[in-house]
């Protein structure tokens, strides 16, 4: 699939945003006054930026309200809805701490449930995508959650906790990997399948329709050489997980190195980010002749 | 509405020979001039004249070359369109009930004015059926030409698909697929009509008939021809005999 | 559930116009949808005979050609070097002024030194008039490089050909066998009529060195080595006859099989057909034994006739076939190896033809009355049927090719029977019906008679006194007697070396011929641009038409700029090329459905008001004025011949077809008609046309021939035969010496084969290189066409397994194409289902930069390519100290699929070689998005 940077933004920084929330619904750091401003303004600006971004894809962003309809069928429409109640709800929470002073826990701990539900919606909207088997998979919410909270303890300088999730979700999201290479082949849908001349024999591409590229080649048959991305899972982890966590574990703390590792951070799931997309092989592609 | 009818009163579809199929891409062009001119925004075109010009189409023909166990490589034109799913994915994801399956035909449709142009229901479609317009952000597909096949401004004739209209070759075949007395479901119980990537469990509507066997894989009908004579000599006398019978 | 409301019965237009599609020859009816006076859709109409409502992808796309940014807008004089596209847009008169003034002197002083020559013209009947008038023997039409093989072979043989002429009954065949089609004229019939076999569950085989398109859909895929289709043929012939599975009385009856050949080799009438005293052709009659007029009633015409006179023996023609075919040299072992088809594969397939042909035959019961005055109960049909264009057509053996597949078909008794293969009014038409060539120049006259024509031996050729040739292509001359349709491909080559003589101006329509109509390329480029000593070009004026802004038009001095299709009168005349179907008779016009927004004129019409200026008989009236306004006018108003004229419907008061006098509503009548006029063939004229009274007698009242002329299929081509007595020495006329042999050898009255391989340097350029018509593409055309463009950009070359491997090619490798003549570097794809020493490409899809209003960098000009630039108009030289034509002997065919090369790998590149360089756009380029849509 092509990564597309907004899409790329938006599932990595609001994941971010709504991990971060999700901390401070617990009271993880209990803040208050101009340090909780700090703390909530950081998150809902990552959580709505994210959400912005999202918007950048789209044909006819202005109509964009309409998506909140069909939370029945839809986990775009779900995640809009749960994201606008997630903010709504975390909205009161942190107005009441910042100018009240007052954490009323119940509201903090329901807000916690619904970041988390969030991100679970975003990442639904892939895992359901049954059209690229990569993605249709366990792996890809407990991924898309764990990337969240793992970086909302970071955010929320719960090292202890961020330190875990760090390895966690290294060793996790290598295991995702392996899992997801062989999930096309198991999805059962060949060229043959596709159009149905398997029945003949062997299949391949002979002319495409067009000699030029159209939207689906350019929206659904991206391609990433083997080494190339071998090579960016290896940055992506380091970036990701090792680095940052060697940083927490054995350098004595400082705010300096905790920034360096965040940051170090963030780029590995920009990074690992982009693969998700960029190695996703649709179906359609077996038209084009790829896997042909 | 993205919630998927129960039940459609009709199977409204396309049945697509691929042993009649030359590949001459006119049910291509026909669709897009139809479509340009008709069902929502124009199918519009990037680069028309440039380097990698790349517009709309909702019809598309294909060519694969297929090598069976013995005998010559086959080559084999493909069109594709929408399917009009039973179990359309394309719907269901979709966030803003743009995209809908007709209650009464089974046609699915988007409608424009709600389109929001995110493309998750291009990514659900297995088959690439539907494009976003780049002019237009609004995502586009197949209509089964919904404003011919009943539109009373046509001559009775003519409200079928302009892909099926044109299609020199009689390749394509428009009908209802759950009568099963209707021509369409009659050929596709005769040639063996099958769906593309039944895995996929998407229920597709059109169906596609197989290429008739070829080559060397046909027995020989005709019994080899038996010499009447080795040399021209032999030849005139059979000729003389020959000649009294007429 | 609550879905959106939407209308289901939209208003579809204002108004729907009836024309002809002109997106290419095949001319199928069209209904254009109008919206506010402008063309929003167009749709095959559903009442026309050749399309009947279905339309093909270029006549889809009418709509991008006729809106084309590449249009030219008003009369262009040339302002830079030829070939830059500098022009200046100038007006009408301006125009008319400076062609007034190249051409007025020439005819006045030798009119021969103009060069006329037509693309694919439709309306030949009117500019070959303008032609005569002028008085130059310089005409012709594209016919030459294009399919005369097909044309004059099936003229010769039987009176017609595929394509234009005739068409496999496919309501009845049980077997269709198409050889060497991709794509052909007929382009939307023949997949209609595949369609309907298919539907039948009947067999196709497709007999073509590639598996694509029509070919991809046959059963039977008979993937030849290109240039031994004639070998195959006579393969199967030799199957046949040794079986005995031939239609004994059709030959007998319908053929000049029976017809006795003079054996006296001291007679300079050796070979020659035998004739009694009143010159009717003679058989031996089976009931008496004797000599008779074949056409006498009750003759029963002997096969195996032959009579004794003065110790000579003078045998049938049929006896000399038999001879011929049951040689062991056409045995299927003999010829499996060359061919690339295996021997028990041939067999098979003769097996198959005999079976169907003769255990499956059909008949239609209908009485009809033969020319011999008989009366039959009903037309038997030999329900196998053929089709071929140039796949075999565009060889050097390509006329004798096309005479053995006539000839199959004539010995399997198909042709004109049910199921078999069927003329197409106003075909049948013997030879002799044809008129012959013409060349006699007289200065400020017109010329002595039509250009073109049928040469019946050695006098009918176009020499003049001093036997040098006397049309500048050299067509009729020793080199290629019977060149029907004149050499196009020759002319500019001929024109630059001076050969047979200068010329002054070269007016051309309709012809890309700097570009992909062109063998040799860059090397026309070069004879356009080339200049003499003082300056001068060697070619001194070029005068073009063109609609659109082609490679061509940047190397002519004057620009007469044509309209869109859409936008003139244009008349599809039985007089030319005609639309007709085997059932009916049929012509049909094009009408300005819009004007034209530009300062553009239809080049018919253009012509009216040149002729008129030059004085011109035949546009002029007695008082000098001028004789037609416009096109539409010549088309009402012109007399051919007495009750004839362009069009055959709504003569006379309107209710008069065929013959009649000229309508002045004749027009609006084939308007309110739809476009056309048909009538159908009565049911007792339906088959064996060339013997059947009842369709004579109804082909003289529609006007085909003024009186009936039945006649004998040629399966022996006497007028050949009169060339090799010539060679051998016999008659005034003489051809020089270095001809005598070829023409011995080739020109053999009954069909042979010979392999053009060793002119072509087989040995060292072992693959041959082919081109296809793409479907959805027509020639240099399409690519201005913004849809169209899109399904074929550029054009790879396709590769078999053998020598994909053989080089190990990958997916996005480039290959160094070598021919004797050229190289070229392009792009290369893998195709499977493909003759293992063959290689090919789509054609005409590569264009020169600046061209057709495309950006620079469209892919048509950096990916796309022509093989043209390894094809040569004349073959390599031999040694002999001359250079002969890459054509057939003959007919003078271009041969382009002669073409022999060596395929290497080569490093990729940014950009095809030969890259030439860009020509100025008089027109621009065209937007960077298009969303075309009318009605809201
Ligand atoms: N390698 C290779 N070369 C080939 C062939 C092949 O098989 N292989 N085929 C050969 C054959 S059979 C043919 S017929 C030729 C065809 O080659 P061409 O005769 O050159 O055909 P086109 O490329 O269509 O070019 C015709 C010209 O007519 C112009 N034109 C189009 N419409 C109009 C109109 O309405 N009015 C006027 N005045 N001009 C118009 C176009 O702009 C174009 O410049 O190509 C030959 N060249
Ligand atoms: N869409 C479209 N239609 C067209 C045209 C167009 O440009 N586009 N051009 C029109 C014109 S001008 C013409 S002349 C006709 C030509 O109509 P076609 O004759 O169909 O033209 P080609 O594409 O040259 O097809 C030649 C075929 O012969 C095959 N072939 C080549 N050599 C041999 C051989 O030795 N033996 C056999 N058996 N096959 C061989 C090639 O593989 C190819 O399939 O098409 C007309 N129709
Ligand atoms: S129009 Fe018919 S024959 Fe042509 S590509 Fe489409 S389906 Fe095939
Ligand atoms: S083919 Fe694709 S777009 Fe059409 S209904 Fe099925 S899933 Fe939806
Ligand atoms: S692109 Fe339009 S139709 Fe498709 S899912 Fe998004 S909103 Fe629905
Ligand atoms: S049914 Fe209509 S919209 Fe669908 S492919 Fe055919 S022409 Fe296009
Ligand atoms: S075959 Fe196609 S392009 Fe040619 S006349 Fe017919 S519709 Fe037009
Ligand atoms: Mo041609």
């Amino acid at each position: 699939m092509h990564p597309a940077p907004s899409i790329i933004a938006f599932t990595v920084f609001s994941g971010l945003g709504f991990g971060m929330l999700a901390f401070l619904g617990l009271g993880k750091p209990d803040v208050s006054g101009f340090t909780g401003f700090v703390f909530f303004f950081i998150a809902f600006a990552l959580a709505v930026g994210g959400l912005i971004s999202s918007t950048f894809h789209l044909g006819n962003p202005q109509r964009a309200l309409k998506a909140f309809s069909q939370w029945r069928t839809s986990w775009l429409s779900r995640e809009g809805c749960l994201a606008v109640a997630t903010l709504s709800i975390m909205g009161l929470y942190a107005l009441l701490i910042i100018f009240f002073n007052t954490r009323v826990p119940v509201l903090g701990v329901i807000g916690a449930l619904f970041c988390l539900a969030t991100v679970f919606a975003t990442s639904m909207i892939y895992t359901q995508i049954k059209t690229v088997p990569r993605w249709n998979h366990w792996t890809v919410p407990v991924l898309f959650m764990g990337y969240a909270l793992t970086g909302g303890a970071f955010l929320t300088g719960e090292v202890r906790i961020a330190a875990a999730g760090l390895i966690t979700m290294g060793l996790f999201q290598v295991i995702a990997w392996g899992l997801g290479d062989g999930r096309f082949a198991a999805s059962g849908s060949t060229i043959e399948t596709a159009t149905g001349l398997g029945q003949i024999g062997k299949t391949r591409m002979f002319e495409a329709p067009h000699s030029s590229k159209n939207y689906l080649m350019k929206e659904m048959v991206h391609q990433v050489g083997r080494k190339h991305a071998t090579k960016l899972r290896i940055i992506g982890l380091v970036l990701m997980s090792l680095l940052p966590w060697a940083i927490l574990m054995f350098l004595n703390f400082s705010h300096l190195m905790a920034l360096v590792a965040l940051l170090a951070h963030i780029a590995g799931v920009l990074t690992i980010r982009w693969l998700f997309f960029a190695e996703a092989e649709h179906t359609v592609g077996l038209y084009y002749g790829q896997r042909g | 509405m993205t919630t998927l009818p129960t039940h459609t009163e009709k199977k409204l579809g396309l049945v697509i020979d691929l042993d009649t199929c030359v590949g001459c891409h006119a049910c291509v062009v026909s669709c897009k001039g139809w479509n340009t001119e008709n069902y929502g925004a124009a199918l519009s075109d990037q680069n028309p004249y440039g380097k990698d010009p790349s517009g709309t189409f909702l019809n598309r023909v294909h060519s694969y070359e297929v090598q069976p166990e013995t005998g010559a490589a086959q080559t084999i034109h493909f069109p594709k369109s929408c399917l009009h799913c039973e179990d359309a994915p394309c719907v269901t994801v979709c966030p803003t009930g743009a995209s809908y399956k007709r209650v009464e035909d089974g046609i699915v449709l988007v409608n424009e004015s709600d389109c929001i142009g995110c493309g998750l229901c291009a990514w659900a479609c297995p088959y690439g059926a539907r494009e976003l317009d780049q002019v237009e952000g609004v995502m586009k597909k197949c209509t089964l030409c919904v404003d011919r096949i009943y539109n009373e401004n046509l001559p009775e004739e003519d409200r079928q698909p302009a892909c099926v209209r044109t299609c020199p070759a009689g390749a394509r075949h428009f009908g209802d697929l759950d009568d099963e007395t209707s021509e369409v479901s009659q050929l596709v119980k005769e040639r063996g009509g099958f769906d593309l990537m039944p895995e996929q469990g998407t229920k597709p509507v059109n169906k596609y008939l197989p290429p008739r066997p070829k080559d060397e894989q046909i027995d020989i009908l005709a019994p080899l021809l038996e010499p009447v004579a080795a040399e021209p000599q032999g030849f005139l006398g059979w000729l003389d005999k020959a000649l009294e019978k007429i | 559930m609550n879905q959106p409301v939407i209308n289901l019965s939209p208003k579809v237009s204002d108004e729907v116009r009836k024309t002809t599609c002109y997106m290419c020859a095949c001319r199928c009816g069209i209904n254009v949808h109008m919206k506010d006076g402008k063309v929003a859709y167009i749709e095959g109409n559903k009442d026309h005979p050749v399309n009947q409502g279905v339309l093909c992808a270029k006549g889809s796309a009418g709509i991008m050609q006729h809106n084309a940014p590449s249009r030219l807008k008003a009369p262009l004089k040339r302002v830079g070097p030829r070939g830059s596209g500098e022009f200046e847009e100038i007006t009408w008169e301006e125009a008319y002024d400076i062609a007034v003034g190249i051409l007025e002197p020439v005819r006045r002083d030798n009119p021969e030194k103009l060069a006329f020559f037509t693309g694919r013209d439709q309306s030949q009947s009117f500019t070959s008039l303008w032609a005569q008038g002028f008085g130059t023997p310089n005409y012709a039409a594209h016919g030459g490089f294009c399919s005369v093989n097909m044309a004059a072979a099936g003229i010769y043989t039987m009176g017609g050909a595929f394509w234009e002429f005739g068409q496999p009954d496919w309501d009845r065949t049980k077997m269709v066998m198409i050889f060497g089609v991709a794509e052909d004229h007929d382009s939307n019939p023949i997949k209609m009529g595949l369609g309907k076999v298919k539907a039948r569950g009947a067999k196709v085989y497709g007999v073509n060195p590639i598996r694509s398109g029509y070919n991809a859909v046959a059963d039977e895929w008979v993937g030849i080595t290109p240039g031994t289709d004639g070998l195959f043929i006579l393969s199967l012939v030799h199957e046949l006859f040794k079986a005995g599975k031939i239609d004994l009385h059709y030959l007998a009856q319908w053929t000049n099989a029976p017809v006795l050949v003079n054996g006296d080799e001291k007679s300079e009438d050796f070979g020659l057909l035998m004739r009694d005293k009143d010159n009717k052709l003679m058989v031996i009659d089976r009931n008496t034994g004797k000599p008779a007029a074949f056409n006498k009633k009750g003759v029963k015409p002997d096969l195996a006739g032959s009579q004794r006179v003065k110790g000579v023996t003078h045998r049938s023609v049929f006896q000399h076939m038999a001879e011929k075919y049951l040689d062991p040299q056409y045995a299927p072992e003999a010829v499996a190896e060359k061919t690339g088809i295996t021997a028990d594969r041939i067999k098979r397939i003769a097996a198959e033809l005999a079976d169907v042909a003769f255990n499956q035959a059909i008949e239609v019961k209908q009485t009809w009355t033969d020319f011999r005055g008989e009366t039959h109960d009903k037309f038997v049909g030999r329900p196998v049927s053929f089709h071929s264009m140039r796949g075999i057509s565009a060889h050097a053996n390509g006329f004798q090719t096309c005479r053995a597949l006539h000839m199959l078909q004539i010995i399997l008794g198909t042709v004109e029977t049910p199921g078999g293969m069927r003329f197409k009014p106003p075909y049948p038409k013997p030879p002799e019906a044809h008129p012959k060539p013409h060349c006699k120049v007289t200065p400020g006259q017109a010329l002595d008679g039509p250009h073109l024509g049928f040469t019946h031996g050695p006098d009918d050729l176009a020499l003049k006194e001093d036997g040098s040739p006397a049309r500048i292509d050299k067509a009729f001359t020793w080199e290629n007697p019977m060149s029907s349709h004149g050499m196009m491909h020759m002319v500019i080559s001929n024109a630059h070396a001076g050969v047979p003589y200068k010329i002054d101006t070269l007016f051309m329509y309709m012809a890309n011929m700097s570009w992909n109509s062109s063998m040799n390329t860059r090397g026309v480029i070069d004879m356009l641009t080339d200049k003499d000593e003082q300056g001068n070009y060697v070619i001194p004026n070029i005068i073009y038409s063109d609609a659109y802004s082609s490679e061509m038009v940047s190397y002519a001095d004057l620009i007469l700029p044509d309209t869109t299709y859409l936008e003139r009168h244009d008349c599809i005349s039985l007089l030319d090329r005609p639309i007709c179907e085997a059932d009916a008779v049929a012509d049909a016009i094009r009408w300005p459905v819009v004007e034209p927004d530009r300062d553009v004129k239809g080049f018919q019409s253009a012509l009216c008001d040149l002729g008129a200026r030059l004085g011109l008989p035949g546009f002029v009236n007695e008082d000098g004025s001028q004789k037609y306004q416009d096109y539409a006018d010549y088309i009402t108003n012109h007399i051919r011949r007495p009750g004839v004229g362009p069009l055959a419907g709504f003569r006379g008061n309107g209710d008069e077809h065929g013959r009649g006098e000229s309508n002045p509503g004749q027009l609006d009548a084939y308007i309110d008609n739809g476009g056309f006029w048909m009538e159908h063939v009565p049911e007792d004229a339906a088959f064996f046309k060339p013997w059947n009274m009842n369709y004579q007698d109804w082909a003289v009242k529609k006007s085909f021939f003024d009186k009936p002329m039945p006649y004998l299929f040629n399966l022996y081509v006497e007028p050949m035969r009169k060339f090799q007595l010539a060679a051998e020495g016999h008659g005034t006329r003489q051809p020089p010496d270095h001809l005598r042999d070829r023409i011995k050898a080739t020109m053999d009255p009954l069909p042979i084969w010979y392999s053009n391989e060793d002119e072509n340097k087989a040995d060292e350029f072992p693959v041959t290189a082919l081109t296809q018509r793409p479907m959805a593409m027509y020639h240099s055309w399409g690519s201005q066409n913004a849809w169209l463009r899109q399904i074929h950009g550029h054009n790879p070359l396709y590769v078999p397994t053998k020598i994909w491997e053989e080089n190990n090619f990958s997916e996005g490798d480039w290959a160094k194409v070598t021919s004797p003549h050229g190289e070229i570097t392009v792009p290369v794809a893998h195709q499977a289902a493909l003759n293992e020493n063959t290689i090919w490409t789509w054609n005409a899809i590569g264009k020169r930069k600046g061209a057709w209003a495309l950006e620079e960098d469209a892919p048509e000009t950096t990916k796309g390519f022509l093989l043209n630039h390894l094809i040569h108009e004349l073959l390599p030289p031999k040694g002999d100290g001359l250079r002969w034509a890459n054509s057939d002997p003959i007919t003078g065919q271009a041969a382009w699929f002669d073409l022999k090369v060596r395929v290497e790998k080569a490093p990729p590149l940014e950009q095809t070689k030969p890259d030439i360089p860009a020509q100025k756009s008089p027109v621009g380029t065209g937007p960077k998005n298009l969303t075309w849509k009318l009605g809201q």
